[in-house]
């Protein structure tokens, strides 16, 4: 059994008891406990199961590589699932449930899977579940859907309850990683003067020396102390290092709160981090060995065996059978050994067995087995012995050892992650049989220099003599490529440990028959055996990527820390080839999964992202606005009276802005002021239309195209003196349209005097609208003219009104008498009042944004994105008078003349009458005869604008139909989703008030 | 996410300041052009894979556009310089030339 044992556990207080539950039941833990120690001090070796068989699993791994103890934890607003019990530190109130079973952990349905297993071999998905089709549906799907997934997905419904911040911070080293490499390395770089971050995803500093020994007594303490001491150097615990990328940028994940729930504060902080110099001190992380039965709960890396015994105090188990092909696996049966525990047998690999620990450990009377191996692991829930056999054979049984833990080791890989994100390349280590960092090809920054070092262990230099001088050369120059002066530290002086080289063991036996090779796990989250990768190689998945994804090896939220090595070895024995031949899967940030809140951090509920209010916002907002997001604009959709609905709304605004007085808020037009001697010539450039021609005082309506043809944009130009224009744009276009004028003449046109200036927000307009349009304005008194005479269709004017700094034009995109009114930004909602006030006789209505849709539309006038959608050029919308004909140029020009565009084949606009009067749904295609290659009918035209048309009290549209001006009168078939069949009349685009008396009074 | 510099207001900033306009120093061919010179103006862009003459746009800042010298593999920034030039200036070619003997990038080199 696991238990907790009498003395030992450098990071719990024995003093401070912890009550927590798992699955319902109340079990104690101390402070500084971790879940997963915890839960073994419980005797609870068993913690999930396995994703793809249902398989029983046990905690593996100390740390952040473990892939089996994951659990959903916390409840409502607090809810998290497929949290890792290794580095989930215990608090008083904790409750985690496991992952991954039904009915419960004990007794799982799903392990049906486990005995049907050769019927799930790699690629099953890809394999069955192609045919037949209909059983995808009703089989395959609500049987993954039930049985697949780890943890449960949160409630959708439910918020969470926590904060979560970003931090942004700039530093001219960062270390990642506080281990022993780390510190000194911080330290070195940090004497020359140069801005230190060091950063250590785990509660505690010094890493696996403070298990396996420090370089000497209280080392770790020291140098925390010293750096703790520098005002150059920031320190934080519990924050890993989750991606590097471009140019020094770094993301850390500080876990704030996870420990601490009953603490105020945000619960994760991401650093948003810039780097002159990064150096990642990751360490190295243990490999498991592939033998039958590897994941049976009580297996373990032989690191964490140790680590749990060293830093909990609590021991796996009574008998812990020892397997290895290095020499550091000793540490872990002496370890045990000390701590009053049984080691039945280490089991080396190796034909020449271990060194200077091989012999300590002979010598405290363990029992050494060179050149053996495991056949197999007995047991279910819980090990119960090991068989051994001979390394080099195919796994003839010897002997049957008694246990209920195994502590295995295949070696330690460097953590390269970090080195590898933005670009760092690899190199196989023959000798050390591991994948490390090549120096000589680092990621770069933007000057071409490396920007990444690595040291210590994470550089493969698992020996501490070597890790700490390597890393005192990485802080040094690290320092230096930051532009400091440095020099190294004095070391201690450390004799190299006495080990005997590792053999790499990729296989156990080596000769393992396909029995054992099914039951031997590669990937413990994903369910990936040994044979899968072999059965992947032979099917021809010979790319390491492709095996990834045919297998899913690597593919869990572990994302492989344990397996990688291991499956690319297999995959290259089968294929024959080297290790570096097969290469590695690409390393993607962030290094442990990180929370999405902590991404999103700040950005939620109201400043997800900042609403544009205008200068009327609150009166909208007073008034029963219904609002209708327009680019980051809210805009009134209508305003809504008492019962009505939207669409009774939109209907009575327009009937009383026809038959009196309308207002509406069009303060979200965009507003570019375009200014300069060459302006005019600028904007011909610009504008399909010319505008070099219009007269200070006029108005012009203009459309704009993309150098491809395609319009893109259009609105009002009005010219207010001899060398300035206000151009409008579409609500949302202004940033856009500015930038694409910027981007004109700063490339292209530099040498032409114009300025542009985006005045969008400067000015409040207000559109008054209606037979009383002119009477309301003239209430409100001041010295301007808008007699019938004063201001024309399509003239414009500035001055006072009332008490106003007002430019007022007159324009009519209803199709009423009309005018717009601009003021100051700052006057706008007195404007809009005093206009209230005064139209108050006229029973003036406020309008939205679906009032001024439809009245433009019975107008037959397009509007951009309904009657444009990036393929449309002007001459598709019969809008020709808008294109001049006298200049030689303009952007899109060119491209109109291309052949397609000048077509007559094209669908072109016009309006659409249904035969009975109902309204066409949005978004409908016309069908023609006959059916295209794909079988579906053939189409001939589509809606564009579809409206109720109150004016009319009937259905009116607007759509592109093939040849459509030349086919006036046919009535043509737009089918519905819901079935019935609209007949529609093409009939030209205007509907109402063709001759356009009512704008002319 | 890369450090550019903006040559017109001098501030060396992150990327979410800035944003990328394709390919710089383009020549338009408009009315009365070839189809083949249009087609080639419209579509055709280069894509190295290495040495990159771009546009971009400091768009959360002063609003100016200019152009950037970049290496498309190791995201290596050989200098920005005025968007108001048909050719990169000497400095910018020479600053390219010392760390990429024998470039090229259209006649440019
Ligand atoms: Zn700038």
């Amino acid at each position: 059994m696991s238990t907790r044992l009498a003395n030992g556990g450098r990071r719990i207080d024995r003093t401070r008891p912890v009550e927590f539950r798992f699955n319902g039941k109340r079990l104690k833990g101390f402070e500084g406990d971790t879940l997963a120690s915890a839960l073994l001090a419980n005797d609870q070796m068993m913690m999930g199961r396995s994703f793809k068989y249902h398989r029983p699993r046990g905690v593996v791994a100390s740390g952040s590589e473990e892939p089996n103890a994951l659990f959903n934890m916390g409840e409502g607003g607090k809810f998290e699932p497929n949290q890792r019990a290794t580095t989930t530190e215990l608090f008083d109130g904790l409750s985690v449930t496991s992952q991954n079973h039904w009915p419960s952990l004990e007794f799982d349905v799903g392990v049906l899977n486990n005995y049907a297993a050769r019927f799930l071999p790699a690629g099953f998905y890809y394999k069955t579940f192609m045919f037949p089709r209909p059983a995808w549906k009703h089989v395959f799907e609500p049987f993954i859907r039930q049985s697949a997934g780890l943890g449960r997905a949160p409630d959708k419904e439910t918020l969470d309850a926590d904060t979560y911040e970003h931090f942004y911070f700039f530093a001219d080293v960062v270390v990642v990683g506080g281990g022993v490499a780390g510190l000194q390395a911080a330290k070195t770089a940090a004497l020359s003067g140069a801005k230190v971050l060091i950063m250590e995803q785990d509660p505690h500093w010094g890493g696996r020396a403070m298990v396996d020994g420090e370089p000497e007594e209280g080392f770790v303490q020291r140098l925390v102390g010293e750096l703790e001491g520098m005002d150059n150097v920031t320190m934080r615990r519990r924050m890993m290092g989750a991606g590097v990328y471009d140019h020094g940028y770094l993301l850390g994940y500080e876990r704030l709160r996870d420990h601490a729930p009953m603490l105020a504060g945000p619960r994760h902080r991401l650093w948003r981090i810039r780097a002159g110099q990064i150096i990642t001190a990751t360490g190295a992380i243990e490999r498991p060995l592939s033998f039958a039965g590897n994941d049976i709960p009580g297996v373990m890396l032989a690191g964490a065996v140790r680590d749990y015994i060293a830093e909990y105090g609590v021991s796996p188990g009574d008998r812990v059978a020892v397997v290895t092909n290095n020499d550091d696996a000793y540490r872990t049966a002496i370890a045990v050994k000390k701590a009053g525990l049984e080691v039945p047998v280490i089991v080396d690999a190796r034909a020449g067995g271990g060194g200077e620990l091989a012999r300590e450990a002979r010598g405290m009377g363990i029992r050494v087995e060179n050149g053996k191996a495991i056949a197999k692991v007995t047991g279910g829930k819980r090990v119960k012995s090991v068989k051994l056999c001979a390394q080099a054979g195919e796994g003839a049984v010897l002997e049957e050892v008694a246990c209920d833990a195994v502590a295995m080791s295949g070696g330690w890989s460097p953590v390269v992650h970090l080195w590898s994100h933005c670009g760092g390349k690899l190199v196989w280590d023959e000798a050390e049989a591991m994948f490390r960092p090549d120096e000589s090809r680092p990621p770069l920054n933007q000057n071409g220099a490396g920007f990444v070092r690595c040291a210590g262990a994470a550089n493969g230099a698992l020996d501490l003599g070597a890790g700490l001088a390597d890393a005192d050369a990485a802080g040094k120059g690290a320092a230096e490529a930051a532009g400091f002066k440095a020099r190294g530290d004095t070391l201690p002086d450390l004799a190299q440990d006495d080990a005997l080289p590792i053999e790499p063991v990729w296989m156990m036996p080596q000769g393992a028959g396909p029995k054992l090779r099914m039951k031997a796990w590669l990937d413990y989250q994903n369910d990936v055996k040994v044979s899968d990768v072999q059965l992947a190689a032979r099917e021809g998945y010979e790319s390491v990527e492709h095996t990834k994804r045919y297998t899913t090896l690597g593919m869990a939220t572990d994302q492989g820390k344990l397996s990688n090595i291991n499956g690319l070895a297999i995959l290259s024995d089968t294929l024959g080839q080297a290790i570096p031949q097969t290469g590695t899967t690409t390393f993607r940030p962030p290094y442990t999964p990180i929370s999405m809140a902590s991404i999103a951090g700040e950005a939620r509920g109201e400043i997800f992202q900042p609403v544009r209010r205008t200068p009327m916002h609150a009166w909208h907002e007073a008034n029963g606005a219904h609002w209708e997001p327009v680019g980051h604009w809210r805009r009134p959709y209508c305003y809504l009276k008492g019962e009505e609905t939207p669409h009774e709304a939109v209907s009575r605004e327009i009937r009383a802005t026809r038959a009196s007085l309308g207002l509406l808020d069009a303060s979200t037009l965009g507003k570019l002021i375009v200014k300069g001697p060459d302006a005019g010539k600028f904007l011909d450039m610009l504008y399909t239309n010319m505008m070099s021609t219009l007269k200070p005082g006029r108005c012009r309506y203009g459309l704009m195209c993309s150098e491809n043809g395609f319009l893109s944009d259009d609105g009002v130009v009005v010219r207010l003196d001899e060398d300035s224009f206000l151009c409008h744009t579409t609500t949302g276009g202004a940033e856009r349209i500015h930038g694409h004028m910027e981007e004109w003449l700063q490339t292209e046109w530099w040498d032409w005097q114009v300025h542009v200036v985006n005045a969008t927000e400067q000015w409040a307009q207000v559109g008054v609208v209606g037979p009383n349009s002119r009477k309301v304005l003239e209430k409100l008194g001041g010295d301007v003219d808008i007699s019938k005479d004063g201001l024309s269709f399509m003239g414009y004017t500035s001055g006072k009104l009332g008490e106003f700094d007002a430019r007022i034009f007159r324009i009519a995109f209803a199709g009423e008498l009309s005018y717009e009114v601009a003021v100051p930004a700052s006057q706008g909602r007195a404007l809009w009042d005093a206009l209230w006030d005064a139209g108050e006789e006229f029973g003036v209505t406020p309008y939205g944004t679906e009032a001024m849709h439809v009245m433009r539309a019975e107008k037959g006038f397009i509007m951009i994105g309904d009657e444009t959608d990036g393929t449309v050029i002007p001459q598709d919308l019969g809008l020709h008078w808008a294109i001049s004909k006298k200049k030689e140029d303009y952007i899109g020009k060119r491209a109109q003349e291309r052949t397609f565009m000048q077509s007559s084949d094209r669908w072109q606009l016009v309006g659409l009458e249904t035969v009975d009067g109902s309204v066409i749904p949005d978004g409908a295609y016309a069908v023609a005869e006959g059916e295209n290659a794909n079988g579906q009918r053939n189409v001939q035209g589509r809606v564009t604008s579809t409206y109720y048309s109150p004016t009319l009290d009937r259905g009116i549209a607007m759509g592109l139909v093939h040849k459509g001006p030349e086919r006036m009168g046919e009535v043509i078939d737009f089918p519905g989703t819901d079935g019935t069949i609209y007949k529609a009349k093409i009939v030209d685009a205007v509907f109402y008030d063709p001759e356009g008396e009512k704008q002319n009074v | 996410m890369l450090i550019l510099e903006c040559p017109c207001c001098g501030v060396t900033g992150e990327e979410t300041e800035f944003h990328g306009g394709g390919e710089a120093h383009l020549k338009r061919f408009g009315p009365g052009s070839a189809d083949t010179d249009f087609e080639n103006y419209l579509f055709m862009r280069e894509n190295p894979k290495g040495v990159h003459l771009e546009r971009w746009r400091h768009v959360n800042g002063c609003g100016k556009w200019f152009h950037v010298a970049r290496c498309t593999v190791t995201l290596e920034i050989f200098g920005s310089y005025s968007a108001q030039t048909l050719e990169p200036p000497q400095e910018i070619k020479d600053a390219i030339s010392a760390k990429r003997p024998g470039w090229s990038w259209r006649d440019f080199s």
